[in-house]
């Protein structure tokens, strides 16, 4: 056995993870090698299926059943000995005293990675206790004290709070104070920000780092954000197909990339950050302007009793004008009421007060919020709706011909051959091969369902496109190519589009003019550009600067704006 | 918490109205009452039946009076001196009957339920962490059985093995010599002796559904990130497995409580024909069939009531146990 390097923690060393499976052994991990050093991070980048949560969990042994280690070496520095984790069982209590005292974990799921039926002082209170020989009282003092490193207010009451009582940035925390019980000289962090506004990713990376600095911890950060790589990294490590294929110090990565896939991955990232040069962007804001196809005026959606002491204005007073051929952006964070925005809209959730006005032809009228039943399906043909999620806006149990035509059959508009040939006219639209017609959503992946929802709203030839984070559920690279595939069948269809996100960058590239909300407001609304480098608002400011920056020598978070709210409102649960 | 109680209870009390009301107008739906089925029995046997007897029994019991009279009599009874009425069949007073009844019931319906959960809990997480493996093969293969076979004929197959190789009484709670003995310790034991094929019987079904249920439910948790994370802090394998997903998947246990009893007194009738068993069922069955309708009226009431306690309990169980139902 080799001994490592003084500074290097743990070692991994050409592992290989295998999971058999009923028809065929699938080879997750592939020759891996990389090396954890004290007080540096190493990120682990890929899109989702390359290897690297499986990598991650592989460092503990708690890789779920048909999945096993069948090459190579994971060397951990045991004082002055090195011990091989691969060597040790899973179960064995050599390896539990590992788990949690030496290598603490943390992961994306905020919601569900700590008891809802257990107090989050309880979880922690047992990390602790497990692995040292303090009393009840003692252990509560330091659980207190880990609660409050990880800046949670008032920690000796949050501690006999339930999840279910915390915000998901509070979870994240708790988590971490739990990772960080037992002193580990390694941490674990699995897509720990993914599941977070961005905001709160910048101040749950800022924690993160500063208790590693404090604490000399080595880091691997698993991730599939570039922006977030070059905040925090030291070192990078690029995985594909289960397999490590560029391993560098995050300079050289950005900068100096030796493989394609890595130099692929980022161009993606960066194109993101710019905004396409639509031909007409600015024809619509100029003077001779034509009429917006789609007016909201002074809308607002207030739930539970009206104007009462509980009442919640999910929207509160929204106006703005869509002009045909545009693409308006709405950014804010989850709960700023950017979905209850796109639903009032169409009507899907009924407004309190105020109006939507539709344009379909210039001149003509349409008061949405006065519609009936039967004027509302009218529109409902003109102005469409894309989720977020691919895999569950899908019936499994029909075929894509059938997903397509759906529109065309419940308005009566086709049926036979003709139905067939729009189905695949859409499908060619959206760049998918029409031979795939008879097959079940599930046969595809995620952007390709997601072309497949796309088809679907187009198939009735809509004004309007409602796309309700429509690429927040893909990969980044998947993310521009839908994205582009948008802009495309804007000009060529002209299309109008309402892009809901939380996702600056892909609003940034994607839309010409911004509305952004916060707390059911459209705080400020602008252009693309002006509202991304140049925000007027503090709210905008302090959202724009948490955006990870994807260039190592230009990290933004650390001097990012903060945004304190006028007037803080006790948070409910 | 105190108020929810409180709350829960005063609920109770119009359910519980409604509830025998309704069944005491379906006692009464079908044509005649108890009389016109007394004196027909009465003419077939041969025997002379005097016009004003009748005419006085009729006064006596009321039942010439409209169906609501009869009822509120029948309630104002229960409430004001706690009589449940004149069961006509057994000519005694409805609550000497029922408590024997009741007081069985409940005990074997306690006893059977704590069997249900002492044997599903254990197999049902075994099945679960060890899904695919012999052992939980052959506890499905166990359960589908049990969930398959009728369960008088299982009734019928314990009492002839307990009578035949261990020569045991069997049927009833007691044997004979103590049938009328007041209660000893030999009479205990001797209802001990007893008891264990009913409880087996009765329990088999629940057993084999809850372990069905559990193990379904906790293959789902197993693989929870909270499980992984406990896993992640170093617990040994079994706390984390009993401490985290075992817990969440126990709702359906508690929820148990809820529908234990009125399966226990519906669904075993025929069991406790079979086997005998002096619990409310059997003459439940026999005083519908005879029309006797105070009886009849006075243990679908208790029953009831019996029921909803043990919702009222599962749903405070489960509050305990759930923190996320307790603040909702």
């Amino acid at each position: 056995m080799t001994d490592l390097s003084p500074d290097v923690v743990l070692s991994v060393e050409n592992l290989s993870i295998d999971f058999t499976l009923r028809t065929h052994i699938l080879h997750a991990v592939q020759n891996v090698n990389f090396q954890l050093k004290r007080g540096k991070t190493l990120c682990l980048v890929g899109e989702s299926g390359s290897g690297k949560s499986v990598t991650a969990r592989t460092l503990l042994q708690i890789v779920d059943k048909p999945g096993r280690i069948v090459d190579g070496s994971i060397l951990l520095r045991n004082g002055t000995k090195v011990t091989d984790i691969t060597k040790l069982a899973p179960t064995g209590a050599a390896m539990r005293a590992i788990r949690g005292k030496r290598i603490g974990l943390i992961f994306q799921e905020p919601m569900s990675s700590l008891s809802p039926v257990h107090t989050i002082g309880s979880q922690i209170i047992e990390a602790i206790r497990l692995h040292s020989d303090l009393d009840k009282k003692a252990a509560r003092a330091r659980m207190v004290e880990l609660l409050s490193q990880v800046e949670i207010p008032d920690p000796d009451t949050m501690a006999d709070r339930y999840t279910f009582e915390f915000s998901g940035g509070m979870r994240q925390r708790a988590m971490i104070a739990m990772a960080l019980a037992s002193n580990p000289d390694i941490l674990i962090a699995d897509e720990p920000t993914t599941a977070l506004d961005v905001t709160t990713q910048a101040e749950i990376l800022d924690l993160i780092k500063r208790l590693q600095v404090e604490r000399g911890m080595a880091m691997l950060l698993i991730t599939h954000d570039m922006g977030v790589v070059a905040e925090v990294a030291d070192e990078v490590a690029v995985m594909r197909f289960g397999r490590v294929v560029e391993t560098g110090a995050v300079d050289k990565i950005f900068h100096d990339a030796e493989h394609s896939y890595t130099r692929q991955l980022l161009a993606s990232t960066v194109k993101l950050t710019s905004h396409v040069k639509a031909a007409d962007s600015t024809a619509a804001l100029s003077a001779n302007a034509p009429e917006p196809v789609l007016s909201v005026r002074n809308v607002s959606k207030v739930f539970g009793w009206n104007n009462g002491a509980k009442a919640l204005r999910a929207v509160d007073n929204a106006s703005f004008d869509l002009y045909p051929g545009e693409n308006l952006g709405i950014v804010g964070e989850s709960g700023s009421g950017k979905t209850t925005l796109g639903r009032l809209i169409l009507r899907i959730t009924e407004p309190t007060e105020g109006k939507v006005v539709y344009r379909r032809e210039p001149g003509s009228e349409v008061d949405v919020t006065r519609l009936d039943k039967h004027g509302l399906r009218a529109f409902h043909r003109d102005a469409r709706l894309v989720f977020q999620d691919p895999f569950a806006s899908l019936n499994p149990r029909m075929t894509v011909k059938e997903v397509i035509g759906d529109p065309l059959i419940v308005n009566g508009l086709a049926k036979g051959k003709a139905l067939e040939e729009r189905v695949a006219e859409l499908m060619r639209l959206v760049g998918l091969d029409p031979l795939g017609m008879e097959r079940y959503p599930h046969a595809f992946s995620g952007g390709q369902r997601q072309r497949i929802c796309i088809a679907r709203a187009l198939a009735l030839d809509p004004k309007i496109i409602i796309a309700d984070e429509a690429t927040a559920a893909l990969d980044v690279s998947i993310r521009s190519q839908i994205l582009d595939l948008l802009l495309d069948l804007r000009q060529r269809l002209n299309l109008s589009f309402i892009f809901i996100s939380h996702d600056i960058s892909v609003v940034r590239y994607f839309c010409d003019r911004v509305a952004v909300m916060h707390k059911g407001r459209i705080v400020e609304l602008g252009e693309a550009e002006q509202i991304c480098t140049a925000p007027k608002e503090a709210y905008t400011k302090s959202l724009i600067s948490a955006v990870p920056n994807p260039d190592p020598r230009d990290k933004r978070l650390m001097h990012r704006h903060r945004f304190v709210a006028p007037a803080i409102e006790p948070a409910h649960v | 918490m105190l108020g929810y109680i409180g709350k829960r209870l005063l609920y109770m009390i119009p359910t519980l109205f409604g509830m025998s009301l309704i069944s005491f107008m379906i006692i009464q739906l079908p044509p005649g009452d108890y009389l016109t089925s007394m004196i027909a029995t009465m003419s077939e046997s041969g025997q002379a039946v005097d016009p004003a007897q009748i005419q006085r029994l009729k006064e006596i019991y009321g039942f010439d009076d409209p169906f609501y009279i009869q009822y509120l009599k029948w309630m104002w009874g229960i409430v004001s001196r706690g009589d449940f009425g004149w069961s006509f069949e057994w000519n005694q007073p409805v609550s000497g009957l029922i408590w024997n009844r009741m007081g069985s019931t409940l005990v074997i319906s306690l006893l059977s339920l704590i069997f249900v959960w002492a044997v599903a809990l254990p197999i049902g997480i075994y099945s679960a962490v060890r899904r695919g493996s012999f052992g939980d093969h052959v506890f499905t293969f166990l359960g589908f059985i049990g969930l398959a076979v009728p369960n008088f004929i299982l009734a019928l197959t314990l009492m002839y093995v307990a009578y035949r190789y261990l020569g045991q009484s069997v049927g009833g709670l007691n044997s004979p010599e103590y049938a009328e003995a007041p209660w000893s310790l030999a009479k205990l034991g001797d209802f001990m002796m007893h008891l264990w094929i009913p409880i087996i019987i009765i329990g088999a079904s629940g057993t084999a559904a809850m372990i069905r249920i559990l193990r379904a439910n906790l293959t789902d948790e197993l693989h929870k990130p909270y499980v992984i994370t406990a896993r992640a802090k170093g617990l040994p394998e079994y706390k984390v497995i009993l401490k985290y997903p075992v817990r969440i998947a126990l709702n359906p246990f508690v929820s148990a409580i809820g529908w234990v009893l009125p399966h226990l007194v519906s669904g075993v009738t025929i069991i406790a024909i079979v086997l005998n068993l002096p619990t409310a069922g059997p003459l439940l069955f026999r005083a519908l069939v005879s029309q006797d309708m105070y009886l009849a009226g006075s243990f679908i009431l208790l029953l009831s009531a019996l029921t909803l306690v043990g919702v009222l309990l599962s749903d405070l169980l489960l509050a305990l146990l759930d923190p996320r139902i307790r603040f909702n």
